[in-house]
């Protein structure tokens, strides 16, 4: 919404200048965009009068001219046609810059005379009046004026209206708020009827609720033209073309009352009555209207059409746009006029469906004045008689206008109570009066209400055109910000007691712990959308159909991710693509399963695509071990039961390599964790060249500490005998499990084993094919005494036992 | 006694002549072994007379005391000698590089948001989550934006596919339905904060599709706007860790919170970059009210009797602010060499003794 500050004082009596004007908007809840104002821009020009002009000496198209200029008389060349004596035009002075060309005048001979300044065209000044030539201005206008004095050019400030203020889209709107704030006063707003001299010729009619209330009058003998400079001069500043003066009043109306209108050329309508119905699929097809911007528009059975000729043709979409058929143009003679009340929804609505975003449609979209149905036709009526002349008929009106805002039983000290400010109900009352609120004593009371003092209650009726004040916090608002938030108090909180033990539950910790693990362990952390693509959704077990997009951003961003690896190995690739292929990422993040809150997880995904430098001491390179270390160091940090983790392999997802991942996890259906391999052919469809070796941890599902009513650590009982190793070497089947010769070595005596590791795995002659063989170091802690050699040997043949039955059988 | 003299001049001689400690071992058996030089002597004076021998003996222990301390000393020259010969084939070029170790980091918005956890914990407040696949209610309608309200549409929304029931799920535009599942199922006193992701339907230098959100929510009896205020300050001056900030209160619209506001920061714009603590310019940081009491009674919660503050902020953008990301579009780009470059150590954790970062 744009207006200028001349407009403003339309409505508003007072000496503030722009500053000062968008300084109080801003207090008072308008957010100014930004404001253009043309008089710093040409500050340096100003209005000279041209004393002589003679040929140039040597140049057929030039003129030298004696100029008075607010710099004394100057010698100026100029080119241009109309550079004549007695010409009142602009003059810039040498050093001024000239917007409309980019450049900084310098004094310099041309065609050897030297020009001591400069001339202009509109269009050098970005004031373009669309002539050729240098400006033409009044004579009676004074050497010295500035030019955007001159040219009539002032401050625009463009500012933002919030969905809840439609009231501020007319410019007397905004003067009635900066009044209350105490901007100037509010002049006079009141429209005075104009009587009609004979019955309207044109009936309307509503019908359903296409359309609550439709007003109009015929104004017959009017004339149609340019409408007067002011008003084209008020339109052109906010950036609206004039047109004629019957279309421009309605701009006009629209942007001053911020009550939109319409008019039709009455000898063009159908028929002697006009109705606002909804589009209907008609026995032909759905109705069609070629609207007022010359496009053709497909009527819906949710659009309000306003119809002549008994209903049957279009001539308009109510509150949006009118037809091109019935038009107002210079021929137009008799002209109705429509004043209605659109349906927010509906207007809302249709303006999606046409695309048309015009003025109208905006206004009624956001809800017009419900109270301004007759005055803003009458207030059409005046000005048309006074600008095209003509003759009224009498208002004709259909339907009903929404009733009117009811009244709130308010006590004034709510304003502190819920704002915190102190103010005197004396100035809240008068606050809510200035805004156009209507202050009575209150009628009855209701219990519940907030109240302080019964003998201060009143009931407030908020006016037509504030529909969205519909309580006492809304009361309190209007309060508030017109007496300034800047004087609200700064109230420390009440203390409360705090959250023994922190305020982060068990699984928000875990994901906090678990990002600085990781962090610590050499993974850079990323945060990735929490969308993919269905098809690489899909690859990852996901793509299910509720969790696809309608509207999304991108077709590669259309489906919520079921695992965070695709999104880690995207970036990997990115990183690799970019000339950085060393990757190490994490991410703690959602993913879903399902629309439903249950099916939304948290996940912590690594992934590792190993590109270290290489290295002179020929270290060994990164591989599945490197995550599969990572993973349960973090599980450990996190506080998974690790010693109780099985690692299930084989049984991992379909996106790992089936060969090299695994699961860890307490059960079939207790699975805490996947990590391995990314599988190849995943890879090569994400387009990211491998090895990316990776893990996901599904926080929900480690299984959370009990709760201990101390902190205390149980006792610390070191074994004062000293540990010792023995050390075997099993065969077992390639295929075998190292992991299950391990499990059964540490289980042969859980009394005296305190650890079982395998530290060789060997393949080859001396070895059975098909074979392999697996060399443990057991670690034995005697518990009450040194262990004698025959209880040793008796203790190995019981891992020997133990692992046999396991499938390992000992080395010879 | 010359004979003594010579053998002791010949052993010592031979002591120092020895190269190494093989060598030297040989000397020593020689002369002090069973059958060596000395040895043979000091079995000779069995068969002498007191007198001689308590002479003569003495003259040979002391021989082979002196022969002995020769030994020692040339045995550990020699081993001294032979571990600096060791050691020198043993130097190592230090200045190759040690084993690769990646360096990993703390993503900026992560680290924000554990920042303002932090403070607003000093403050008492909890830490409530819900879901990103929300419902028409929780997003919208409880959050008093009416049916088809031109507000709804400024929110940009995500929607999925239309369902058997007539119903669609969205992606939830703020993270404000998690003060509705709280005022559901908590009753009053209520201070908790909700961090997350948020969407919404846009993208350009300054909006992302996704985008982090902390909301903030007060309820209880007689919780005014000047709380809120203070709450917002106390907020801002410990985020950007200086005490110089200030800050304004502007009115603005928000459907779910009556009165509504929405808060600046003094700033400098001047140099290209934003400067939070200096200059002349105000920048709009967050958005902020009193609940409206059509939410309060859409969470069953009697707004005649309880009442409260809400506030909402993005984290991203005050990551930005604060430490300097010029494009909100890299913070979700995984490029390694910003993750690296604008990361944080594992171990800056805030904590309220040594500081936020």
């Amino acid at each position: 919404m744009k207006f200028t500050l001349s407009w403003l004082k339309d409505h508003l009596d007072t000496e503030a200048s722009a500053t000062d004007v968008v300084a109080a908007m801003t207090m008072a809840g308008l957010e100014v965009e930004h404001v253009t104002d043309p008089a710093s821009k040409l500050a340096a020009f100003t209005v000279a009068k041209i004393v002589e002009a003679v040929q140039h000496p040597n140049a057929d198209r030039l003129r030298v001219c004696q100029v008075d200029t607010v710099d004394g008389r100057k010698e100026i060349v100029c080119g241009a046609p109309n550079a004549r004596p007695g010409l009142t035009t602009i003059y810039a002075p040498i050093g001024a810059y000239v917007p409309g060309l980019g450049v900084t005048l310098v004094e310099k001979p041309v065609r050897g005379v030297v020009s001591n300044g400069m001339l202009c065209s509109g269009s050098e000044l970005e004031a373009d009046d669309g002539s050729e030539g240098i400006l033409e201005l009044p004579d009676d206008l004074a050497v010295g004026t500035p030019a955007a004095v001159a040219l009539g050019l002032e401050a625009v400030i463009d500012f933002e209206v919030t969905p809840n203020r439609p009231d501020w889209l007319g410019v007397a709107g905004i003067a009635r708020d900066l009044a209350a704030a105490g901007v100037g006063t509010l002049k006079d707003l009141s429209i005075a009827p104009v009587p009609g001299t004979f019955p309207c010729p044109i009936a309307v009619k509503v019908d359903g609720d296409a359309c609550p209330v439709f007003s109009g009058r015929l104004i017959k003998g009017v004339k149609n033209g340019p409408s007067p400079k002011w008003l084209q001069d008020r339109l052109k500043a906010i950036g609206i073309n004039p047109k004629s003066a019957l279309v421009d009043i309605t701009n006009f109306i629209s942007y001053d009352r911020a009550r939109p209108l319409h008019v039709y050329d009455a000898a063009l309508l159908v028929g002697t009555t006009i109705q606002a119905r909804l589009g209907h699929h008609g026995v032909h097809g759905d109705e069609h209207l070629i609207a007022l911007d010359g496009k053709t528009y497909e009527l819906t059975p949710e659009m309000c059409v306003i119809a002549d000729a008994d209903g049957e043709r279009p001539v308009g979409i109510g509150g949006v746009m009118g037809g091109e058929s019935t038009g107002c143009s210079e021929a137009t003679v008799d002209v109705f006029v429509e004043s209605a009340w659109f349906d927010p929804i509906r207007t809302a609505q249709t303006g999606r469906t046409t695309g048309i975003n015009s003025d109208a449609q905006y206004r009624f979209a956001r809800t017009v004045d419900t109270g301004s149905v007759v005055p803003g036709l009458e207030l059409a009526t005046k000005l048309i008689l006074e600008l095209c002349g003509g003759e009224a008929s009498e208002i004709v009106v259909a339907g009903q206008a929404p009733a009117a805002p009811g009244p709130i039983l308010f006590d004034p000290a709510y304003v502190q109570g819920l704002s915190g400010l102190a103010i005197a109900p004396e100035r809240t009352l008068k606050i809510l009066t200035d805004l156009g609120f209507a202050i009575e004593p209150p009628k009855d009371v209701p219990a519940s209400a907030f109240v302080t003092d019964e003998a201060a209650l009143v009931c407030v009726t908020p006016p037509t055109f504030r529909r969205d004040v519909e309580g006492k916090a809304d009361l309190v608002e209007e309060v508030a910000r017109i007496a300034g938030y800047g004087a609200l108090p700064s109230t420390p909180l009440p203390e409360v007691p705090r959250a023994v033990g922190g305020v982060l539950t068990a699984r928000q910790a875990r994901a906090r712990t678990a990002r600085r693990a990781l962090a610590a362990a050499g993974y850079a952390e990323a945060i990735t959308w929490s969308f993919t693509n269905q098809k690489t959704a899909a690859l990852f077990g996901g793509g299910a159909p509720e969790l696809v997009l309608a509207n999304p951003i991108a077709s590669e961003l259309d489906c919520m991710r079921p695992s965070i690896l695709p999104n880690l190995i995207e970036a990997a690739g990115r990183n690799a693509r970019q000339g950085f292929p060393d990757v190490a990422l994490f991410e703690v993040g959602p993913v879903f399963h399902g629309d439903r809150p249950q099916d939304q997880k948290t996940t912590i995904a690594a992934i590792l695509a190993p590109h270290a430098p290489r290295s002179w001491d020929k270290a060994p390179a990164e591989n599945v071990f490197t995550v599969k270390a990572d993973l349960v160091a973090l599980l450990e940090e996190i506080g998974a039961p690790v010693a109780s983790l099985q690692t299930a392999q084989g049984s991992a997802s379909s996106w790992w390599h089936p060969g090299r991942s695994a699961r860890l996890q307490l059960g079939p259906k207790a699975v805490l964790a996947e990590f391995g391999e990314i599988h190849p052919a995943v890879l090569k469809a994400l387009d990211v060249a491998g090895p990316v070796y990776g893990f996901e941890i599904t926080l929900e599902a480690v299984p959370e500490p009990k709760k201990k009513a101390v902190k205390t650590k149980p006792a610390f009982t070191p074994s004062p005998l000293m540990p010792l190793t023995r050390d075997f070497a099993f065969l077992a089947d390639k295929a075998k499990a190292a992991g299950d010769l391990v499990k059964a070595a540490a289980g042969a005596d859980k009394a005296l084993i305190a650890a079982a590791r395998v530290f060789d795995v060997y393949e080859g002659p001396g070895v059975p094919d098909g074979q392999k063989s697996i060399a443990l170091e057991v670690v034995v802690q005697p518990r009450e005494k040194t262990l004698t050699d025959a209880e040793i040997e008796a203790l190995s043949a019981k891992i020997v036992a133990a692992v046999e039955k396991a499938g390992g059988k000992l080395r010879g | 006694m010359t004979d003594l003299t010579t053998l002791e001049a010949d052993v010592l001689a031979q002591v120092a002549a020895a190269g190494d400690l093989t060598a030297l071992d040989a000397v020593r058996v020689a002369a002090l072994g069973k059958t060596g030089s000395i040895s043979g002597l000091l079995k000779t004076l069995g068969a002498m007379s007191p007198d001689e021998r308590k002479e003569r003996g003495a003259a040979i222990n002391l021989l082979r005391d002196r022969v002995q301390t020769a030994l020692n000393e040339k045995k550990a020259a020699l081993e001294s000698a032979a571990l600096d010969a060791r050691l020198a084939s043993e130097t190592l070029d230090l200045t190759l590089p040690a084993p690769y170790r990646r360096k990993g980091s703390v993503h900026p918005t992560m680290q924000v948001m554990d920042e303002m956890i932090a403070i607003f914990a000093e403050m008492g407040f909890a830490v409530a989550e819900g879901p990103d696949i929300e419902d028409d209610f929780h997003n919208f309608t409880a959050l008093n934006f009416p049916p088809k309200h031109p507000a709804r549409e400024m929110h940009d929304t995500f929607f999925f596919n239309q369902k058997e029931d007539g119903g669609r799920m969205l992606l939830r535009t703020h993270t404000s339905p998690v003060q509705v599942r709280t005022m559901v199922s908590q009753k009053p006193p209520i201070r908790i904060i909700a961090p997350g992701r948020t969407y919404r339907c846009d993208s350009d230098a300054t909006h992302t599709p996704m985008f982090h959100q902390v909301e903030g929510l007060v309820i209880d009896k007689g919780i005014h706007m000047g709380h809120l205020k203070w709450t917002l300050e106390t907020f801002i001056a410990r985020f950007f860790e200086t005490d110089a900030v200030t800050t304004q209160f502007r009115p603005h619209h928000f459907p779910f919170t009556e009165p509504s506001a929405e808060m600046d920061v003094q700033c400098d714009r001047s140099g290209g970059e934003i400067k939070i603590g200096q200059g002349t310019s105000w920048l709009e940081i967050l958005g902020c009210g009193m609940v409206h009491p059509n939410v309060l009674r859409a969470c069953g919660i009697d707004p005649d009797e309880y009442q409260g503050f809400a506030f909402g902020m993005g984290v991203d953008r005050l990551g930005m602010l604060k430490y300097g990301m010029p494009d909100l579009r890299d913070m979700f780009a995984s490029d390694g060499r910003w993750l690296s470059h604008y990361g944080f150590s594992a171990f800056a954790a805030p904590n309220p003794a040594s500081g936020l970062s």
